[in-house]
């Protein structure tokens, strides 16, 4: 070590860090081969599904990253989608005969699953922070609760949104600003906003060390169960944003609705950067696995190369792939 | 080296079960180790001792094959060997056991002995055998353990004693301990010694590293002693004093280890505490801390000191009166306790005081992360802060993006020190503030506290090194059993008086017989 007394040199300016690098020359690859594989890759229309497309698993994914980076996990997100989704329909058309086929109806509903979210998000936090119950155990009971609810709720069929309500909706899915659509700008907001929560907040700070040691987190004064509470409702209310997106694109809820999101979810997050052990998330990361997943499932549907039906393999081995670069980081370390 | 000196040398190591013969080792660019010879014999006990950096580990590893020289030969019986792996040494007698345990918590102590070597009829485990050999070695090393006990259950010393098993299980002829009483208590670390004794009377030979340098007297037959990566003496028993020894380590003469002991600024109390309890632990604690003082805590390992500074910092459930500047207080968090302007150092700075897996920048505002953020965190006032810390308390790093977790004990330390001054605490509590750290840096640290006390801020040391407690405290509280025993100040702080209290002997003894 330096004998020098109580200094310590600064490293050069500009550094190569190849791991944040990967997933975004991931995405550069798969943008390339989108393009040489089919021209119309690149048109607004393909770029515009794709992305709002990926809002749903997107704007979840940015509250998983906070989850994961203070050493949780959340399993019930596709099935809390779902219910909640189910939800907001039977409460919407429940209020026709009063308020009529109104805005104001539309608000309620979105209301309720906001609130919705807020509830199961804290329900499962409760459960993870005050019991003291492990937060893979308590999220895989709620997933499999809220999928079951929400297949009794449709009695095994589909829930449906009246269906002049449902044109009414249907522009905070289809509609948007100068071109560009509702999920995609509140995807964006949402990101921007999670970014610089992480990386310029207390609290981001305050989730990475709990991540990292909970203990000494602790004895830093900070409010451990507090902070892990809030990242469950977070991701619960961001949940509800999701879903008070993705009703006016199918107006309808059933057993199938966000099936394996909570998948995709995490695996965005993973790929992204952010450590599934807690204590470094990166929330632009996330967006480029959200962008990575998203890119992948599309270039399958627009080239006959390889089976659609293959998507789900791809994506398990750009899964392990990601886990396997992120252990080549930790020992290089 | 010359023909003549290397001939000595091996004429030196003749006889040598395992022996260290002009060893180099580089990590990168960097020389960490230059031309260490030692030759360790049947029946002997070497003690290893240097500051943190010196080179210790990195000897112990390449003893034990865990790392290879690059320059130099490991001679075994006199032959040169090269351990591909750590099995290999282990294989062939040499055993290094780690500070930090490697046991297997959720195995049993016979399963932990006889991992990866077990015991086999056939195919199948021979339970038997292996619980019988595992009673024998443990009654061997009078550590009277079920062979079934589960190891997470057991206490520090108890594993201690079944890393010694396990190598005796091997068949150990070398065994390399890696500061085996940084963790123990007085007694426990005297019934290691008697184990020691009775292996080397085996004809085992035994090297160990301690900061302890008194132990190191009492025990060792041979002393190395290690400076920046060279071995700059090797004294037989006796040779020289614990004074030399620390010396000799840090290369300079330590004649003022403790700054000069401070006059109390007055009576002032600034935080009074009463008829504390902290859960069964601590019992109706009460006591007064003055302005600009340093108050000891001492007392056995167990008796309920960090207990009872936990609770006063609301990291635990406690019940008393606490008064700050003579205003009662609730201290139910950490958070509360830093408002009041009272703060604690943790003695497990691993554990609870900084986080190994981030840089130092997080680590240092981490406890003060208000006073650097309104809605966003302000990184440059953070650097600032950092740049202060390094300064002020001299914390020696390659690096600011370095991980704490590669930093030494002795800068981590400091960094911890750093972290909480930077809360601005009226009362400073520090827990153990020398543990696991060089002779140099302990002396700094001595300083680091003084000044703290000069300037005005109150200071609880809690130390289970008694001569730490006795150089810097003007005043001491010794707990025993979650009580306080007693106090001592002036003249009466000395070894006797303490001990006297924290044993639970009475004073009334002292003076008569």
């Amino acid at each position: 070590m330096a004998d020098t007394t109580g200094t310590v040199p600064k490293k050069g300016g500009f550094r190569f860090d190849v791991q944040a690098l990967g997933p975004i020359l991931a995405l550069v690859v798969l943008v390339v081969i989108g393009t040489l594989l089919n021209p119309d890759f690149l048109a607004g229309r393909n770029i515009t599904n794709v992305l709002s497309r990926s809002a749903f698993i997107g704007i979840m994914a940015v509250g998983m990253t906070f989850v994961i980076t203070a050493g949780g996990l959340d399993l019930s997100v596709g099935s809390m989608t779902a219910f909640i989704a189910g939800i907001m329909i039977m409460v919407m058309n429940a209020l026709i005969p009063s308020l009529g086929t109104t805005w104001g109806v539309i608000l309620i509903g979105m209301g309720a699953g906001l609130a919705l979210g807020a509830v199961a998000g804290a329900v499962n936090g409760f459960l993870i922070t005050r019991m003291g119950i492990e937060a893979f155990i308590v999220t895989l009971g709620s997933m499999v609760i809220f999928r079951s609810l929400v297949t009794w709720m449709a009695d095994g069929g589909t829930i449906s949104l009246n269906f002049s309500l449902g044109s009414l909706y249907e522009p905070v899915y289809y509609g948007g600003l100068f071109g560009i659509r509702w999920p995609i700008i509140i995807f964006a907001v949402v990101a921007i906003l999670g970014e610089i929560a992480m990386r310029h907040t207390a609290y981001g700070r305050h989730c990475a060390a709990i991540g990292s040691n909970e203990q000494v987190a602790r004895y830093s004064a900070v409010h451990v169960k507090r902070v892990r509470m809030t990242t469950y409702i977070v991701l619960g209310v961001l949940v509800g944003l999701a879903s008070v997106l993705y009703v006016p694109r199918l107006g309808s809820a059933s057993n199938s609705t966000g099936l394996l999101w909570e998948l995709e979810t995490i695996a965005a997050v993973i790929i992204g950067g952010t450590l599934l052990s807690g204590g470094f998330g990166r929330v632009w990361g996330t967006v480029v696995g959200v962008l990575i997943l998203g890119l992948i499932d599309n270039i399958l549907n627009l080239t006959d190369l390889v089976s659609p039906y293959l998507n789900g393999a791809i994506q398990g081995v750009i899964i392990i792939l990601a886990v396997v670069l992120q252990r080549a980081r930790k020992s290089s370390r | 080296m010359s023909a003549m000196a290397a001939q000595m040398q091996a004429d030196a190591s003749a006889g040598a079960v395992l022996a260290l013969r002009g060893v180099q080792r580089s990590f990168g660019p960097v020389q960490v180790l230059h031309d260490i010879s030692i030759a360790l014999y049947p029946g002997e006990v070497h003690a290893l001792i240097g500051e943190n950096g010196a080179g210790k580990s990195t000897t112990m590893k390449i003893m034990s094959g865990y790392l290879a020289p690059s320059g130099g030969s490991v001679e075994l019986d006199g032959a040169p060997v090269v351990f591909a792996r750590s099995r290999d040494a282990e294989g062939r007698g040499v055993t290094l056991i780690h500070q930090e345990f490697n046991l297997a918590q959720l195995l049993s102590v016979e399963q932990n002995i006889f991992l990866g070597h077990e015991l086999k009829r056939g195919w199948r485990l021979d339970h038997a055998a292996m619980r019988a050999q595992t009673s024998d070695l443990l009654g061997r090393l009078e550590t009277p353990l079920d062979p079934r006990a589960q190891v997470s259950g057991i206490s520090v010393p108890e594993k201690q004693m079944v890393e010694i098993a396990k190598a005796l299980s091997r068949k150990a002829r070398v065994l390399i301990m890696d500061e085996p009483t940084a963790a123990l208590t007085t007694r426990e670390t005297e019934v290691l010694f008697r184990q020691i004794e009775r292996l080397k009377a085996e004809g085992t030979a035994i090297l160990y590293t301690s900061h302890k340098l008194d132990e190191v007297a009492a025990i060792a037959d041979k002393v190395n002693i290690m400076r920046d990566g060279r071995l700059v003496r090797t004294a037989v028993r006796g040779e020289m004093s614990v004074d030399q020894m620390a010396e000799a380590m840090v290369g300079r003469e330590l004649s003022d280890m403790y700054p000069p002991k401070r006059p109390s600024d007055g009576a002032e109390p600034v935080l009074e505490v009463s008829g504390f309890s902290v859960g069964e632990v601590v019992k109706e604690a009460t006591f007064a801390l003055n302005r600009g003082e340093i108050l000891g805590f001492a007392g056995l390992v167990g008796s309920g000191r960090t207990e009872l500074m936990e609770g006063l910092v609301g990291l635990r459930q406690a019940t008393g009166a606490v008064a700050i500047n003579g205003r009662p207080i609730r201290l139910h968090s950490v958070e509360a306790a830093m408002a009041a302007g009272l703060v604690y150092l943790p003695e497990d700075r691993k554990e609870h005081g900084l986080i190994l897996t981030q840089d130092m920048r997080r680590n240092l505002t981490l406890l003060a992360l208000k006073n650097f953020s309104q809605i966003l965190i302000d990184k440059r006032a953070e650097e600032a802060a950092l740049d202060r810390a390094i300064g002020e308390f001299d914390i020696r790093a390659p690096d600011r993006e370095v991980l704490v977790g590669n930093l030494s004990g002795g800068n981590q330390q400091k960094l911890l020190l750093a972290k909480i001054m930077l809360a601005e605490p009226q009362i400073v509590i520090i827990d153990e503030p020398t543990r696991g750290i060089d002779v140099g840096t302990k002396q700094q640290f001595y300083g680091f506290i003084h000044q703290l006390a000069e300037a005005g801020h109150s200071v609880i040391v809690v130390s289970s090194e008694m001569t730490e407690v006795i150089g810097l405290c003007d005043r001491v509280v010794v707990m025993r059993r979650g009580r306080i025993a007693g106090e001592v100040t002036g003249t009466e702080v000395n070894e006797d008086a303490i001990v006297r209290l924290a044993m639970g002997l009475d004073r009334k003894d002292n003076g008569h017989g």
